[in-house]
């Protein structure tokens, strides 16, 4: 499929994505939002989000609409299509997809990141049978039942939380002894009695046939080994950039994350990386609706 | 024309003995990702003629999620002749759906 030349092409439609191309479109420039499944990214499983500026409580789901509705209003257009990589060509970029490339003055690498996998054999055949990265998508399958929640960060913690309403307990499993997540959700996640801590601990195994039974664990501390029936776990260990497709143009570090600093420049003039799949410290709402303002403008400056 | 939303009542006449092709998209109406997907499925029940296009509430039909096996929403069932013959999880562009009904 060939495509006339686009001003800005953003791989990836989440929030950074997204914002980008708001921006990229008020400045006038024609955009394309590349997104290979559905716009949104993470914020679409988060039931609310309390702390976005100006906002006290917003659904991910509203937020995302919103966004979305925004940068179609400013000209973006989304098109589903799965990249494979980025092509240096003469003066333009070439981004290649499952089906045919298009060229652009300017690419924003916006593709973020996924959930981590807890990293044990037998892992793949209990997604969605007793394996969950979405407490608030499936959550309400386990009314009654017993669960555990594996992490420390702020998913985790609100994922206990969001359980310990509906299963009949909640085992929140800690490879530490301190949490990393907010103070506010630590205090919040203490209150509900049927949530159950399980510190300096990993999983190192899963139980089960033809559906998840229960984990084996480990203590990091004194090495002890014991074994944990559940119905089903959540993981929130943290996310995973999938970059690897762009490592011919762009420096990848070894955790995969895009090489760029706060400019969002990465090492190929005219590629930009924006939001949580880019090298920074913190990865949250506003930082990527942060990125992809800077990526934008980096873009359109670039441009010229 | 928007989907068509079934309860546990007209289910088995509505899918189970309809002719052809039916897509039953499970949901919940506390699922951001169902939500994502909502108008996309109103989409397709506009767009396909030939096929009947549907939507159950796992909340108000739980035996139907049940007996489905619906352990994630949104699940996206394709019955044919009222046999249930694909069946897909989570968020996806509209393309990967309009293929399962190929």
């Amino acid at each position: 499929m060939a495509d006339k030349m686009t001003d800005i092409i953003i791989i990836g439609g989440g929030t950074a994505g997204m914002t980008a191309a708001v921006y990229a479109g008020r400045a006038g420039r024609s955009v394309k939002v590349l997104e290979q499944s559905i716009h949104g990214g993470q914020i679409i499983n988060t039931s609310h989000v309390e702390n976005f500026p100006g906002f006290d409580n917003i659904a991910g789901f509203e937020f995302a609409t919103a966004l979305y509705d925004q940068a179609v209003k400013f000209g973006a257009e989304f098109v589903y299509a799965k990249v494979t990589g980025i092509e240096n060509a003469d003066g333009f970029k070439r981004v290649l997809t499952a089906n045919g490339h298009y060229d652009a003055k300017a690419v924003i690498i916006a593709t973020g990141a996924r959930p981590r996998p807890i990293g044990v054999a037998g892992e793949e055949k209990f997604v969605g049978r007793g394996i969950s990265f979405c407490a608030t998508c499936d959550g309400a399958f386990y009314k009654g039942k017993t669960v555990a929640v594996i992490g420390g960060g702020n998913t985790a913690l609100d994922d206990a939380v969001v359980l310990s309403q509906l299963a009949e307990k909640v085992y929140l499993i800690h490879r530490r002894q301190e949490f990393r997540a907010e103070k506010q959700l630590v205090e919040k996640v203490h209150k509900p009695e049927n949530i159950e801590f399980i510190l300096d601990t990993v999983v190192t195994g899963l139980k089960g046939d033809k559906r998840l039974e229960g984990l084996e664990l480990e203590n990091k501390v004194t090495g002890e080994e014991s074994e944990l029936a559940v119905d089903g776990v959540f993981v929130a260990i943290g996310q995973m950039p999938e970059n690897g497709m762009f490592k011919n143009v762009v420096e990848v570090d070894a955790g995969g994350y895009i090489v760029a600093g706060e400019d969002c420049k990465t090492s190929c003039p005219g590629i930009f990386a924006a939001g949580d799949g880019r090298t920074k410290k913190v990865r949250q709402l506003t930082t990527a609706a942060a990125d992809g303002t800077v990526a934008a403008l980096a873009a359109s400056e670039y441009i010229g | 024309m928007v989907a068509l939303h079934l309860s546990a009542e007209n289910f088995k006449q509505e899918v189970l003995e309809a002719k052809g092709k039916v897509l039953v998209d499970f949901f919940a109406t506390w699922c951001g990702p169902c939500r994502m997907m909502s108008p996309i499925v109103d989409q397709l029940a506009d767009e396909l003629a030939d096929v009947k296009v549907c939507k159950v509430d796992i909340d108000q039909a739980e035996a139907l999620a049940t007996e489905y096996g619906v352990e994630v929403v949104p699940t996206f069932i394709v019955f044919e002749n009222g046999e249930a013959v694909k069946s897909v999880s989570g968020v996806m562009p509209k393309p990967v759906i309009m293929d399962m009904l190929k």
